[in-house]
């Protein structure tokens, strides 16, 4: 009997030591990925780098261009995917009918968000940049990752409503609120954190893609900056790609560099997420 | 003797109700008084909350709820086309089982129903919320904290709350569904307290699970079992001298 315990117990510390291992591995990697970058980069990022425009000799180039092409294709990309997404979910969760159409639009809603992304970039060169004519503009780039990030939108809205309790709806109508009014003014504010949440971790993939933009031919030389949405564009990713891509030792320093600011957004962004999630968790308490 | 229709609350006449197949209310006609306390009691799955869900029309959003027969409240068929069903609500509140506050403040929480009827005047909404409390008998616990989370209060304030929310849009009708039965005694009894208070003012339609809560709050009793009413009477008619065996059974808990 007790020898079955002490096997129990041996086994219980195996598998926790297997868990901190897996752990560690991950963050171990991360480490080494972040310390060879930043070791390489970092130097290189000073007010010239941000603020100067593509160049054929490292030490000239900078990625003015593509930033701002990353702020703008954020930008742009909010703007189209979060009241498309977020109104999706809130109908399929709190008026669509729950019947066999439902859970097939859900399936597929589901399988969209693990689409390939340049699959979605071949769908977009066809129908922005060939049927409506956008060409390698930004809003054909923003239309691009918005489709996306939809599917991960949809689908983060519909688990933030989920998580409000049907008493919560009930009580609203209950006092003769209509759909609407117990949407707008008990289930949205209640599922708030939840949404922006999934909004921001989405909006953060996007800014990070690359695959999508060059089958749609962003992947261009521009000299100037981004007008408007009709403009030509680059954004950091593709920056990257592209001096990777180069020879030179000065331009894999540059890229390294670059990754350390497309790094340092999305972690921004993550972080915020996480902020909100918190203090969002804190204060509604079922 | 002559009985005046016009002076009924509620009346169901002939009411049967099916979710998809299932045939959860039998065939059930009653009348319901003005200023009286009706309790629905029976066991679990009888179709005494279903029945009540029917009167403020909260089994609408329900998929596969088919119903036939007639309701009339005031004379008046709330399920007509023409009946708006959320003016129908105002004037027929609901008292859940759990209470179900809004996460907002206690405030916020009374005048809501006020709110969504696009009413802003502040001395308004402040003489609602005192009036709406002071009935709810909660003012005196919270009228020094009114901006505080609802949440934060314990089970038997948070649902006088929902019974302050729930007056302070003045129906006329007042269901609650067992409104007592996630409270500790005392909040318990303050409910039932209440109850008798609010009778005077509104009509109130009560399901229990506790006989002697039934016997305590209410005029008259509906004893329902497999969706069918077996029976329905005054109060110390069902539990003194219940006519059928099935009530007698069920009140004595041989069964349920």
């Amino acid at each position: 009997m007790s020898k079955r315990i002490d096997i129990n117990r041996i086994k219980d510390n195996l598998f926790r030591y297997f868990g901190i291992g897996c752990t560690l591995f991950g963050l171990l990697m991360l480490g080494i990925f972040l310390y060879s970058v930043v070791s390489e980069g970092f130097s290189r990022l000073d007010w010239q780098f941000f603020n100067s425009l593509p160049s054929r000799k490292p030490e000239d180039a900078g990625i003015l261009i593509p930033l701002f092409g990353t702020m703008w294709v954020m930008i742009l990309t909010s703007m189209i995917a979060i009241p498309l997404g977020v109104a999706s979910g809130i109908y399929l969760e709190e008026y669509g009918k729950k019947n066999r159409l439902a859970s097939v639009i859900e399936i597929n809603i589901t399988n969209l968000a693990g689409v390939p992304s340049i699959i979605y970039g071949l769908l977009a060169l066809e129908i922005f940049v060939r049927i409506l004519g956008l060409g390698k503009s930004l809003l054909a780039g923003s239309l691009t990752l918005s489709l996306l990030i939809l599917p991960i939108i949809i689908v983060s809205t519909r688990e933030a409503l989920k998580a409000v309790p049907k008493t919560i709806r009930e009580a609203s109508y209950a006092l003769g609120a209509t759909k609407w009014q117990t949407t707008w003014f008990q289930i949205l504010p209640a599922s708030a954190g939840g949404i922006v949440t999934g909004v921001i971790l989405a909006i953060s993939r996007a800014i990070g893609e690359t695959a999508p933009l060059i089958v749609i031919g962003a992947m261009l030389y521009i000299t100037t900056l981004p007008s408007s949405p009709m403009d030509d564009f680059s954004v950091l990713p593709i920056q990257i790609f592209n001096w990777l891509s180069r020879p030179q030792k000065g331009f894999i320093v540059n890229a390294t560099a670059a990754i350390i600011v497309l790094l340092a957004i999305t972690f921004i962004l993550n972080g915020i997420a996480i902020y909100l999630r918190n203090r969002w968790q804190k204060k509604v308490k079922w | 003797m002559v009985k005046d229709i016009s002076k009924d609350k509620l009346v169901a006449d002939k009411v049967n109700v099916y979710y998809d197949e299932a045939h959860v209310i039998k065939d059930v006609s009653l009348t319901i008084q003005p200023n009286t306390v009706t309790a629905f009691i029976g066991p679990s799955g009888c179709g005494k909350s279903t029945f009540l869900r029917l009167v403020n029309r909260m089994n609408d959003y329900i998929d596969g709820f088919r119903k036939t027969g007639n309701i009339l409240v005031d004379g008046q068929d709330i399920y007509d086309k023409k009946i708006r069903v959320e003016e129908l609500r105002k004037n027929i509140g609901m008292v859940f089982q759990k209470p179900n506050p809004f996460p907002k403040s206690i405030y916020e929480n009374v005048i809501y129903g006020l709110r969504i009827q696009g009413i802003n005047n502040k001395s308004k909404l402040n003489e609602t919320v005192e009036r709406s409390l002071r009935r709810a008998a909660i003012w005196d616990e919270v009228k020094d904290n009114l901006n505080k989370s609802a949440l934060s209060l314990s089970g038997g304030q948070q649902q006088r709350i929902c019974i302050a929310r729930t007056l302070a849009v003045e129906p006329s009708i007042v269901l609650m569904d067992e409104p007592a039965s996630a409270l500790d005694p005392i909040s318990t009894a303050k409910i039932e307290e209440l109850i008798h208070e609010l009778k005077s003012q509104y009509t109130i339609i009560i399901v229990t699970h506790n006989m002697q809560q039934a016997a305590r709050v209410s005029d008259k009793v509906a004893f329902f079992y497999i969706g069918e009413l077996i029976e329905f009477s005054e109060t110390k008619e069902i539990f003194i001298n219940p006519k059928k065996e099935l009530t007698q059974n069920y009140i004595t808990g041989r069964f349920g």
